[in-house]
């Protein structure tokens, strides 16, 4: 079953929508959205590293915006410039040296689209394995570290205060972030990664009145998203990652419109 | 717990510099079980600050904390929710503890708001927010509650509920509690021990050794001394929070 690449471009996107649904939910709550666009737009860089150093690529992206999160957090306690600099500053400058690097590697042949968008072939059995065994460590390290993130997300000295350890929550969290970057890249691409994450929690967050809802709804949204952007895909021979996102913003729209029942409900 | 006493915290001649500025300076105090301990003095004297030193919030103090317990309750003197997370009040309740339903009803009743149990937190007014954060504080049970202004927008009927409330719990749970509070009235009737700091402890003791210390009066003024005589007028009945009237 798994020999048909549609099959496995499905398989891939369900797992996906699984992790992007509740860490999507964090990056909404904790206004993270520009900060995902940076790990991601240092992933074509790991990308360009693991096909110079015939390196798997989910590791080598994973790596690559590992350390960019931590260079972002040594620049933020050194450098007086605001964080929507510094991180325009690594995800515009990432990008660059990823594809100057790409300029230099001549004797491989580079897809920048499928790198950029996505890639309904691009996907073997061997990503869908990294799909699943990573997306499961990533679910499972989220639900250790609920409690702390959750609740300094909603407020960090509450959470402090009553010995959670908020600090150490954001930093796996960052690195959680990085992992879903590095196992989505094949099918979603570099540029399109946020809005896999933010696009079906948005959509979610206009239905829900509670997080627990949110987190369920951000995930049925991620895997709407998958089931209608691959098979408009495949019909309409599209980009897998743009079809994805297309479609996510589509659920997005419909959502508005109970937003509008809700607050003509109220009045 | 500290062997020779039942000290909670304490605080021995503790400091926060920051930007070259001394925000406090020598401080020392201890909350002990079943004691209630004020901080008061006037905006910018450090209360919250010492609250949070005692809470273990900065790393580069002068002097030192000596922390007994790690269960602790604390409403602190501002928080914003962001409206991108969708709370409601149960929501906020189980944030840092996994309390079970009846905990929590029981904590909200405390606290006269259980009716908002399944509202959404962006709903509820100043006050109710502030009554809902007070009940997640004592819902743990905490050994040492640090409380920052908890009835700051609360109404004047309800203000004197609540602390009485705080000083039923401290009797009840057996907690220490470090209470920040503006209303020198209630302050005064419901203290065992009251700080009174400007930057360092200006004066500290009973309620009525600090009312009657001459920077006390300096710092609050003369009207302040007489803030002993406590509010106290009876009603027959009293205005439960959901607008209803309870006979007492």
């Amino acid at each position: 079953m798994l020999d048909d690449f549609f099959i496995r471009a499905l398989v891939a996107g369900i797992g996906i929508a699984f992790v992007a649904g509740p860490l999507g939910c964090f990056v909404v709550w904790r206004r993270l959205s520009y900060f995902g666009d940076t790990l991601a737009h240092s992933a074509l860089l790991g990308v360009t590293i693991a096909y110079s150093l015939e390196f798997n690529i989910a590791v080598s992206i994973f790596l690559i915006s590992s350390v960019i999160a931590l260079i972002l957090i040594q620049l933020q306690r050194k450098t007086n410039l605001p964080s929507d600099a510094l991180l325009g500053l690594l995800a515009h400058s990432s990008l660059a040296v990823g594809l100057v690097v790409i300029g230099f590697l001549t004797f491989i042949r580079f897809d920048i689209m499928g790198l950029l968008f996505g890639d309904i072939l691009a996907v073997n059995k061997k990503d869908l394995f990294i799909i699943w065994f990573g997306g499961a460590l990533i679910l499972i390290t989220l639900k250790i570290i609920w409690k702390p993130l959750f609740a300094s997300t909603v407020n960090y000295e509450l959470a402090e205060a009553e010995g959670l350890n908020p600090d150490r929550a954001k930093a796996v969290f960052t690195v959680l972030l990085a992992a879903i970057i590095a196992i989505s890249i094949k099918l979603v691409g570099v540029l399109l990664i946020t809005g896999m994450l933010i696009i079906p929690t948005a959509m979610a967050r206009n239905l829900s009145d509670n997080p627990q809802k949110m987190v369920i709804f951000s995930i049925i949204g991620g895997l709407l998203s998958v089931f209608i952007g691959l098979f408009s895909s495949l019909e309409f021979n599209t980009p897998s990652g743009p079809s994805i996102i297309a479609a996510a913003l589509v659920l997005f729209i419909f959502s508005l419109l109970k937003v509008k029942q809700t607050i003509q409900l109220k009045n | 717990m500290s062997i020779e006493n039942n000290v909670l915290v304490k605080l021995n001649n503790v400091g926060l510099k920051q930007n070259q500025k001394w925000l406090v300076q020598g401080v020392s105090l201890q909350v002990e079980k079943g004691k209630i301990v004020t901080l008061i003095g006037p905006n910018g004297s450090g209360k919250s600050t010492t609250a949070k030193i005692a809470l273990g919030f900065y790393k580069n103090i002068e002097g030192n904390v000596e922390k007994y317990t790690s269960n602790i309750g604390y409403v602190p003197q501002k928080i914003s929710i962001d409206w991108t997370l969708p709370l409601r009040v149960n929501d906020l309740m189980l944030l840092t503890e996994n309390l079970s339903d009846e905990v929590i009803n029981e904590s909200l009743t405390l606290t006269g708001v259980k009716h908002l149990k399944d509202k959404s937190l962006a709903n509820l007014s100043g006050g109710e927010f502030q009554r809902v954060l007070l009940a997640r504080a004592i819902s743990k049970k905490p050994d040492l509650l640090v409380l920052d202004e908890p009835v700051q927008g609360v109404d004047f009927t309800g203000e004197i509920e609540l602390y009485e409330l705080i000083k039923e719990l401290s009797l009840k749970l057996n907690c220490g509690i470090l209470l920040i509070s503006h209303d020198l009235h209630t302050v005064m009737s419901a203290t065992d021990h009251v700080v009174c700091l400007n930057g360092h402890v200006c004066c500290c003791g009973s309620p009525s050794e600090v009312a009657k210390n001459s920077e006390y009066k300096a710092l609050f003024g003369e009207q302040a001394s007489q803030t002993l005589a406590i509010y106290e007028h009876k009603h027959d009945h009293v205005h439960t929070t959901d607008g209803e009237i309870k006979k007492k």
